[in-house]
């Protein structure tokens, strides 16, 4: 299993996040975290990206436990934030090259790898654009590149459709669905947007710091349209 | 060991082009002091008499006295500024991306700290610059002597910058920070005033001075300034970055979990 998440419980205070959730996603999987505002999606991505440590449970990232072999777990784990984490006076290049240096890679490997993942985001003649002038879907594809240049076997994804139009979120997700083929690159997408997840996707349905359901979407909603299955499940809207 | 290394001058580096993007900031940390070295001093002076003390050697002018002092704020600022601007959200992002790399998070603030170090010296130098085109003039070698009592001086307060930024949810407490931390910091310190001066009205204020880490980082560079050591201002400073920098790396230590408040 790429990514393995055993008896994760979290809590702020008194107030409990996450209560017992575990799940697994395989290698080339793309697995959507699906849950109302609220279920835990954050907590869960914070523990994930070591922000915070885990309180009870485990965490293992490509066989690498997060809490023993931390570094090494972090090697393997590309991720993209929900809020944009570019520096907007920085060319679209030197965004990446920063990151790559943060993982060890620098010189013509870096520039190579670079060119190697805008072009497979179609982002390759933006190379040279400050981040500031990018559009809103530019930006993210900027930040799924860089979460890809160091070839991670794991790739992280919090709402990264979030404020995006209908076309550029519907793009995105095809261009993740089509990573995962091609790559096979794990990922978790966290989302509460039901449109984005296709039949063959792998669901995560987390509400109220528990897994409701996990299994693949065209078994869960069971003919059903998702949204209902979803509204049916948390009591929530889609 | 490579990577780690990769990894710092891209810290760095970035900080350096941050900083070329931010000419208004540079201005800004540049004009602060000039203020004070231009205008207040001028006013001071007439108010001040100040006797010859180590490391001067001769009477001094109230505008020479308050230049290490003005050195130090620009530190001291600079410091607070660059860390606090981690509370502001975008930049907490950007925090969180650094701390995903797979380095040691003490080795990552660390890099950090020396690349907004670095450029707060630069405007250091720059302020000397303009100081010295004023005729306000230091020894030469003390120029270059300075160069480490800057960089240990400027670590100490970013670390306790960033120490701060650890703890603070908000960024309205900046104004919080600002009263209680920067002012009292840069007022009840040798920066504007020798410390017998102090102690001619207050005894107590004397001792408060005394024991605030912000006094030594200005002696320490007010003697590098003339090419002197001043062994208790190096010994005070080394110590308040070793305790900043550890409560730093234990704020942003995810097993402590200060940063779960922020959620």
């Amino acid at each position: 299993m790429s990514l393995l998440v055993s008896d994760l419980s979290f809590s702020y205070g008194s107030k409990t996040a996450l209560d017992g959730v575990s799940f697994s996603v395989g290698r080339g999987q793309f697995a959507a975290l699906l849950g109302p505002n609220g279920a835990g999606k954050s907590t869960l991505f914070s523990l994930l990206t070591r922000l915070f440590v885990t309180q009870g449970g485990a965490i293992s990232i490509a066989g690498h436990d997060l809490k023993a072999a931390p570094l090494a777990a972090m090697a393997d784990l590309g991720v993209v934030f929900q809020q944009t984490t570019l520096d907007l006076d920085l060319t679209v290049r030197q965004n990446l090259r920063y990151f790559a240096a943060l993982h060890g890679i620098s010189g013509r490997d870096a520039d190579n790898r670079i060119d190697t993942a805008l072009d497979r985001l179609g982002m390759a003649e933006r190379a040279g654009e400050k981040a500031r002038g990018l559009n809103g879907g530019h930006r993210r594809r900027t930040e799924i590149a860089r979460a890809l240049l160091h070839d991670p076997k794991v790739l992280l994804l919090d709402e990264p459709t979030v404020g995006l139009d209908a076309p550029t979120r519907a793009g995105l997700t095809r261009h993740i669905h089509d990573l995962c083929t091609e790559t096979g690159v794990t990922v978790l997408w966290a989302t509460h947007l039901t449109d984005e997840v296709l039949d063959t996707d792998q669901v995560i349905l987390l509400h109220r710091g528990k897994v409701l359901a996990d299994g693949q979407c065209g078994n869960l909603r069971n003919k059903r349209p998702l949204p209902d299955y979803f509204a049916q499940m948390t009591g929530a809207p889609a | 060991m490579k990577h780690a290394l990769i990894a710092m001058r891209a810290i760095v580096l970035r900080e350096a082009l941050r900083f070329v993007h931010q000419r208004e900031r540079f201005v800004a940390a540049l004009v602060r002091p000039l203020v004070w070295l231009l205008v207040f001093a001028a006013g001071f002076r007439a108010a001040l008499g100040l006797s010859i003390t180590p490391p001067y050697q001769t009477y001094i002018t109230y505008e020479t006295y308050i230049v290490p002092g003005l050195c130090g704020m620009i530190l001291l600022f600079n410091g607070m500024q660059s860390s606090l601007s981690l509370v502001y959200d975008r930049e907490m992002g950007s925090m969180r991306l650094l701390l995903t790399a797979p380095l040691s998070r003490a080795w990552l603030l660390f890099s950090k700290l020396l690349g907004s170090t670095i450029i707060s010296i630069l405007q250091v130098y720059a302020f000397l610059l303009v100081a010295w085109l004023f005729d306000i003039t230091l020894p030469g070698w003390g120029y270059l002597a300075a160069l480490p009592a800057l960089l240990l001086a400027g670590l100490m307060l970013g670390a306790l910058g960033l120490a701060l930024s650890s703890f603070i949810k908000q960024l309205e407490n900046f104004a919080g920070v600002m009263n209680f931390v920067i002012f009292p910091m840069f007022f009840l310190s040798s920066a504007l005033y020798p410390l017998w001066k102090m102690a001619e009205s207050s005894e107590l204020l004397h001792d408060i001075c005394a024991a605030n880490p912000f006094t030594h980082a200005v002696e320490l560079i007010r003697f590098a300034l003339y090419v002197e050591v001043n062994g208790m201002a190096l010994v005070w400073t080394t110590l308040a970055t070793a305790v900043f920098m550890a409560l730093a790396v234990w704020g942003y230590d995810p097993a402590r979990g200060m940063m779960t408040r922020k959620g």
